[in-house]
């Protein structure tokens, strides 16, 4: 089995292993077993790509290939929080651009990118599919719709403190 | 007994659904009420969120915008001294508050949603639910299954509405030891929920489409390839398919036929082009999501080389409804060329934003003004914009046009898979094409050159024009790049992606001459071609924009005009959302 060097092993790497075993010599896994390992690990480390490719027989490169093709994978993990910024077509028109701008403002970093303190990652997705809300953004797993800059301050204002306290 | 139905789609849940179904517990429970309490999808009216709905003796009371504070009046007047509270209510016996919105949709493909609990197979079959596969397994020849959808009329909701009925012809046609039948559940199109909604909603009705169609073509073996944007499509989804499999309705010998059929679920991982065909198959083979040549046909040569079937989320939920109802009467819906209903997510600049089914051949302005309740703020319609990044912008003057394939196709635009963005004045085209541009740029697999490099060299373009920098030519050069990529390109991501620029060159072609001669931008969106002003008769010297400026480019002393230094703004428009009165004003 392989080793996980630099992780933290209590992490629920279980599900992934589960997988694996599933999944073994099965047609077509690769991109659930992709799946299943960020879902474990925050991200795909590079010993699990060198590990997938030793398993299905798969150059490590074709699968590097892969995870750079679609957006969902990642290599490096995020942030403790996720903020997905929608940019989908009624959020643009309601005026999402502006309410990136000052959540790029308030968060000190552009979009794909993680705060020094790690506390957040701002990520933009093309689109939540609540546009009714539209401007919509989420933070985490809650959804905030009818976005202006006032209340995006607000919205971020409660956050903060909200995770905070939960910290104390 | 009482039942109490919260509307728990992703716009409900958004809106603070969970909140309220929790607090509806907890009251329950407070006051040692026995009721129902149930949960739904998507009715279609989002803008009404929080949506709950009371049955109580065959009658049923639709509370909307209902939130936590008011959840504790409803249960102590409606639920404990039946006496409802009639100013929430929009919709009971006695009251229709929303009957516009209402009373023109004809509903096949959402019958289902808002109304039954996703979660409980049992509610779907009191319906008459998994009965059309029970009957065209009893009394149906494959040949005849395939019959009935032809003489439908039904033709793919997923954008290229191709005749179902013959793309399931051609699967059955090919002879092969082994068949497969997909659902395309990769709504991509950013200003689509759709598909999203009827999973949600009625995943049951997807599924037993995809059941007959299996039987029609031969296929035992099927996958469901669904958006990862999409988690509670996905875990309503799963939760549908074991209860199939604990009924024995998935599985082997199904219904006691010699019909087997297994369905799994493939979740995408976010790639825009995996909506097309054959990047989907290759997305579920474990590969990068890139698009091959046609022919073979997926019917000939698809999954793992395998004859395949890949149909629409919606043009599935079609199915069960035309087998129970007969070919005849979903034929004498529509036009002549476009058959039965459509769903459309309407959004954008609109009063009643949410999710409508209408016959085919209702005119533009009779769903955005008659259903959709107009523009908001009243503003002045301008466009829009169907069919995604590969559809286009329909004109206001456009408005009595008729909604089907052939008409819709006529202005530039296609009918795309439902997304209805509506636009007002604020809009502006130019930079409208641009976000279209960005999105299939960003989303091109790399595979054709002409789609990978000439979409960049457009955006390019674009931005340089809305940045003020336009030259002449640079509209001929667009349209020449246009035409190249739409030629030169192998799947429908490229040979579409111009049209968004295309479609507004045609029919607003003067605003993009004002920003590249006059450097104006008519419709004051576009920031390097603006400037904010304060208005000497609007403004009272408040200093709220003082405040809020976060460059101190405006001063002015207290109860007199202020005045902005253009030389320090950087046009960020905080003052012009800040003001109260009105003062600011876009140049």
């Amino acid at each position: 089995m392989f080793e996980l060097n630099n992780l933290n092993e209590k992490k629920e790497i279980h599900n992934f292993k589960i997988d694996l075993i599933n999944k073994y010599g099965q047609k077509g896994s690769l991109i659930s077993l992709l799946q299943s390992a960020q879902d474990s690990y925050g991200c795909i480390p590079e010993n699990v790509i060198e590990y997938i490719s030793e398993l299905e027989g798969t150059p490590v490169a074709d699968i590097y290939g892969v995870i750079t093709f679609y957006s969902q994978f990642r290599l490096k993990p995020l942030g403790k929080n996720i903020i997905r910024i929608c940019e989908g077509t009624a959020c643009h028109v309601n005026g999402a651009k502006t309410v990136l701008q000052e959540l790029e403002e308030q968060l000190g970093v552009t979009v794909n990118e993680t705060s020094e303190d790690g506390t957040f990652t701002l990520l933009s997705v093309a689109c939540l599919g609540c546009c009714s809300l539209a401007p919509v953004m989420m933070i985490n797993n809650e959804t905030f719709g009818n976005l202006t800059t006032s209340k995006l301050q607000k919205t971020l204002k409660n956050f903060r403190s909200k995770t905070t306290s939960e910290i104390k | 007994m009482k039942r109490i139905k919260v509307g728990l789609g992703t716009c409900g849940i958004s809106a603070g659904g969970e909140l309220v179904y929790n607090k509806f517990k907890d009251e329950l429970l407070k006051h040692s009420v026995t009721a129902e309490l149930s949960e739904t999808g998507c009715n279609g009216m989002c803008y009404e969120e929080v949506l709950v709905e009371i049955e109580w003796e065959n009658k049923s009371f639709l509370y909307s915008k209902v939130t936590v504070d008011r959840v504790g009046k409803i249960i102590k007047e409606h639920i404990l001294n039946n006496n409802p509270v009639e100013k929430w209510i929009i919709k009971s016996d006695t009251i229709s508050k929303e009957e516009s919105f209402l009373k023109d949709q004809q509903r096949i493909v959402l019958r289902n949603c808002g109304e039954i609990n996703p979660a409980v197979i049992k509610e779907y079959i009191a319906i008459g639910g998994y009965d059309a596969i029970q009957k065209v397994l009893q009394d149906f020849s494959r040949e005849e299954v395939i019959d009935t959808i032809m003489k439908s009329g039904l033709r793919g909701r997923g954008g290229g509405g191709f005749s179902t009925g013959m793309k399931w012809r051609f699967t059955f046609n090919t002879q092969a030891d082994k068949k497969y039948v997909i659902c395309n559940a990769d709504e991509g199109d950013p200003g689509a929920f759709m598909d999203r909604s009827i999973l949600e909603g009625d995943p049951h009705a997807v599924l037993e489409g995809m059941m007959i169609a299996a039987f029609a073509i031969g296929a035992d073996e099927g996958y469901i390839y669904v958006r990862a944007e999409y988690p509670l499509a996905i875990k309503r989804l799963k939760i549908a398919i074991a209860q199939c499999y604990e009924k024995g309705f998935l599985g082997k010998k199904i219904f006691n036929s010699n019909f087997n059929l297994e369905i799994k679920i493939k979740e995408g991982a976010g790639a825009f082009v995996c909506g097309e065909e054959t990047a989907l198959m290759a997305s579920i083979e474990g590969k990068r999501g890139v698009p091959r040549l046609r022919p073979p046909f997926p019917a000939v040569s698809g999954l793992w080389g395998k004859p395949t079937n890949i149909n629409n989320v919606e043009t599935f939920a079609n199915v069960p409804w035309i087998i129970l109802n007969g070919w005849e009467k979903y034929d004498s819906l529509g036009t002549e060329n476009s058959k039965g209903t459509k769903v459309f997510a309407l959004a954008g600049k609109i009063k009643k934003s949410g999710l409508v089914e209408v016959p085919m051949g209702m005119t533009i302005n009779e769903v955005i003004f008659g259903i959709g309740g107009g523009i908001k703020e009243d503003k002045k319609f301008k466009a829009v914009q169907m069919g995604g990044p590969s559809g286009g912008c329909i004109p206001a003057s456009l408005g009595e046009l008729k909604i089907d394939y052939d008409e819709i196709t006529s202005t530039g635009a296609i009918m795309g898979s439902g997304g209805l963005i509506v636009l007002d004045e604020t809009t502006c085209m130019v930079d409208l094409a641009k976000y279209f541009l960005n999105f299939t740029q960003n989303e091109s697999c790399g595979k054709c050159t002409f789609c990978r490099l000439g979409t960049k060299r457009m955006l390019e373009i674009l931005e340089r024009i809305t940045a003020g920098e336009g030259k002449e030519g640079d509209i001929e050069l667009l349209e020449d790049l246009s035409d190249k990529i739409k030629s030169a390109s192998l799947c429908g991501l490229g040979q579409t992606a111009p049209n968004p620029v295309l479609t507004t060159l045609k029919y607003f072609r003067e605003e993009y001459e004002a920003h590249i001669r006059e450097k104006k931008c008519p419709a004051h969106n576009c920031n390097a071609l603006i400037e904010y002003d304060i208005s000497e008769i609007y403004c009272k010297g408040c200093g709220l924009c003082v405040k809020t400026c976060p460059t101190g480019a405006i001063t002015g002393k207290k109860k007199e005009v202020h005045f902005i230094n253009q030389g320090l703004c950087t046009k960020c428009g905080k003052c012009f959302d800040v003001c109260n009165l009105d003062a600011v004003i876009k140049n």
